[in-house]
């Protein structure tokens, strides 16, 4: 695994229990085939705070930023 | 090998809301502050606390420090310590206002008051009828506490090191502690943080069970590092699981859904709380309300096609009231349970939630341990406030909202203690030990080392399913017997684990090693604990000490109101007496009573 990937993995660490279970099936579904701009996407969305994201998971509040549509569609699937 | 080094006056370990409280003190009066944290501040599990933080303002309905004093006294069934819980309720309205004036947005009354709501336990005229006394940022008190905090430290200059985590406690000959070795993430490299005071703030161990209310992150590690440098863990026995887990996933549904109204339903749709609390019925305490469900589910009358669950009912409620007061919750409810609680009451189960126990401290926030006789000997240079620690303020139960409120006071009493120390010259930069990091050097030695180990994933369910089964909501004398001998197995098998990534940058296979390395000195504490303590008291319940006239609510005085305190070393159990005489004398004693709501 690359630096790069390692270092967006800590990142999946988060303060809720409701976003620590929807990365975990996330994780083990799809990080491996994330291609490097996804990644990028996926890194830019984690810097949100924890009850942000989770709103935009949950759909409870739309996505904020264009880059981020690919991969939050990736976890409200998870 | 030489390890790089780092001084400061104090280093704070965690960054939730009692170690940014602590660091505020520190930092506010002057000191070089240091806090570590393995995750960005405002990541801490704090930012997960919906339901609020207690405080006798009074501000919805008449309240004082006294009745919040006997609520938290009772509530702890008689095991937390008088003086450092009427310290607590004082200094309650003290903190918060305090908060409010560092720009945290609490709700407010059509007056401008913070408004505050009921929760579980609290009462008014010493258990009268319940009380509003949670004050409340929507549902997102944590959240906005941490930010109150955070911005606060970063203006008063505290020095943050993100994505670091600390590895062990670093004490000298004479059992003085002078600051711990930490890994830093982005280099894998170990630093040695070197201070007159060192200050662990890092959370609770809910992740030692299977089904938790937890975040991942909650591993225990302060508690951990406390019991391998030989520090005894207290009343580890006392683990509180929340009446309103989501069936299924663990998340948890706040106590506020009943403050609002939610009812909780049997299969037959019974309102079952009637039944074993008539007073506060769904509003009892947490302890009595997982305790009446796991009743009605181990009798039968649970919910779905394993009949293991009970339902929360809040289609009653006004769609508007859910949607205001509650907001949060009917995402969790669809996206865990399937349903939406504004059509559908919402499955729910006890889940593991808060751990009562931890390092042992007094109200000053000192770590102290038995020495020379005296069972409260403070350890110099070592503090510790919020989860981890064990003031004691919630002895055998926690009511909701005291956590927040413990971790404001003594996160905040302990930097004032620090303070002190250093001005009148109680502590100072002692001199390293040579071998400062070397039990820390080994462990990392170790992993990389290790051939033909254990996978770290599959020891951490193991423990998880051994707690969960042996150590529940119910105890019983056969499971815990052998859940003593599983558990120790388990911690065998944890100092054999095996990484198969042993690179150094990024390392998150070897930090969940040594995670479990932590998780698993809690589990031991607990299991070892709950199969000493042969009464049931607050959530330690025992089949084998039912409810008798000699012994109400099976709990046995005579013999058991005591501190448990765990040693690593040779799994040994010692035991320290309750302070059962609050701090000022002018304040009287809550006498013993048999705990009923
Ligand atoms: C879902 C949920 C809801 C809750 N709601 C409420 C509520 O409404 N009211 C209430 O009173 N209580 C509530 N609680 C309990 C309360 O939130 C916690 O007890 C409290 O937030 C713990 O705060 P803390 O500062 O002790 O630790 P945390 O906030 O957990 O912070 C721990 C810190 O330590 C750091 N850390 C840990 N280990 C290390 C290490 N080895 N190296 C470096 N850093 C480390 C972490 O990065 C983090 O910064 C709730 C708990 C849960 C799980």
């Amino acid at each position: 695994m690359t630096i790069d990937r390692k270092r967006v993995l800590w990142q999946c660490r988060r303060a809720l229990l409701e976003l620590d279970l929807v990365l975990a099936r996330f994780l083990e579904r799809d990080f491996d085939r994330l291609d490097e701009e996804t990644l990028a996407d996926l890194e830019d969305l984690l810097r949100c705070e924890d009850h942000e994201l989770w709103a935009m998971v949950n759909g409870s509040a739309p996505c904020a930023k264009e880059r981020w549509r690919g991969v939050l569609g990736l976890l409200r699937q998870s | 090998m030489s390890v790089a080094k780092r001084t400061f006056d104090a280093v704070i370990v965690g960054a939730g809301g009692a170690g940014l409280r602590a660091a505020l003190q520190l930092s506010e009066a002057g000191l070089k502050t240091a806090v570590l944290t393995k995750v960005f501040p405002t990541r801490s599990h704090t930012v997960a606390a919906q339901g609020g933080v207690a405080a006798s303002l009074g501000n919805s309905t008449e309240d004082n420090w006294h009745w919040h004093m006997y609520d938290t006294v009772k509530g702890s069934d008689w095991l937390g310590d008088q003086d450092a819980i009427e310290f607590m309720c004082r200094k309650a309205n003290e903190v918060v206002v305090e908060l409010e004036h560092y720009g945290m947005p609490f709700d407010r009354t059509d007056n401008g008051k913070i408004y505050q709501r009921p929760f579980g336990g609290h009462s008014q005229n010493y258990g009268q009828a319940p009380v509003s006394r949670s004050c409340a940022a929507a549902d997102r008190t944590g959240h906005a506490m941490l930010h109150a905090l955070y911005q606060r430290n970063v203006r008063a200059n505290t020095q943050f090191f993100v994505e670091w985590m600390a590895l062990d406690l670093i004490r000298d000959a004479d059992g003085d502690v002078l600051g711990v070795t930490a890994l830093e993430m982005e280099t894998g490299e170990v630093c040695i943080f070197h201070a007159k005071a060192t200050i662990f703030a890092t959370g609770g161990a809910g992740r030692i069970y299977y089904s938790s209310t937890n975040a991942f992150i909650n591993t225990g590690d302060g508690v951990g590092m406390a019991a391998r440098a030989g520090i005894p863990l207290e009343d580890m026995e006392f683990w509180q699981f929340h009446p309103t887990g989501v069936a299924g996933a663990g998340v948890l549904i706040t106590e506020g859904v009943r403050g609002e109204g939610g009812i909780l339903r049997n299969a037959s749709g019974e309102r079952f709380m009637e039944r074993y609390a008539p007073n506060l019925k769904d509003l009892a305490s947490r302890d009595v309300v997982s305790r009446a469900m796991t009743t009605e589910i181990n009798e039968g009358r649970g919910c779905g096609p394993d009949k293991d669950y009970v339902l929360l009912d809040i289609t009653h409620l006004a769609p508007e009231t859910i949607m205001k007061r509650l907001p949060g919750i009917r995402e969790i409810s669809i996206q865990f349970a399937g349903v939406d609680p504004i059509k559908e009451p919402i499955p729910v189960v006890p889940t593991c939630h808060y751990q009562m126990g931890g390092i042992p401290t007094n109200y000053k926030g000192q770590v102290v341990v038995p020495k020379d006789g005296e069972p409260n000997s403070p350890v110099a240079g070592f503090y510790a406030a919020g989860e981890c620690a064990c003031a004691s303020v919630h002895g055998a139960n926690r009511l909701g909202t005291n956590s927040l409120l413990d971790l404001l006071v003594f996160g905040k009493s302990a930097g004032e203690t620090v303070v002190e120390d250093i001005a009148v010259g109680n502590l100072s930069l002692k001199p390293l030990p040579a071998d400062a990091a070397d039990a820390s050097l080994a462990r990392i030695a170790r992993l990389e080392g290790q051939t033909n180990g254990e996978s770290v994933h599959e020891v951490g369910l193991a423990m998880r399913r051994t707690m969960q089964k042996h150590a529940g909501v119910f105890r019983f004398d056969g499971l815990l017997k052998e859940g003593v001998t599983a558990i120790l197995e388990v911690a065998e098998r944890a100092q054999r684990t095996e990484i198969k990534d042993k690179s150094k940058v990024w390392n998150t296979a070897r930090v969940e090693a040594l995670e479990l390395d932590n998780l698993i000195e809690v589990a031991k504490a607990t299991m070892i604990s709950a199969e000493a303590r042969k009464e049931s008291r607050g959530a330690h319940v025992r089949d084998d000490a039912p409810d008798t006239p000699e012994f109400p609510n099976g709990r046995n005085d005579n013999e058991w109101l005591k501190h448990t305190l765990w040693y690593r070393d040779g799994n040994r159990l010692d035991y320290k007496p309750v302070t059962l005489k609050p701090l000022s004398h002018d304040v009287d004693p809550i006498a013993l009573a048999k705990r009923t709501y």
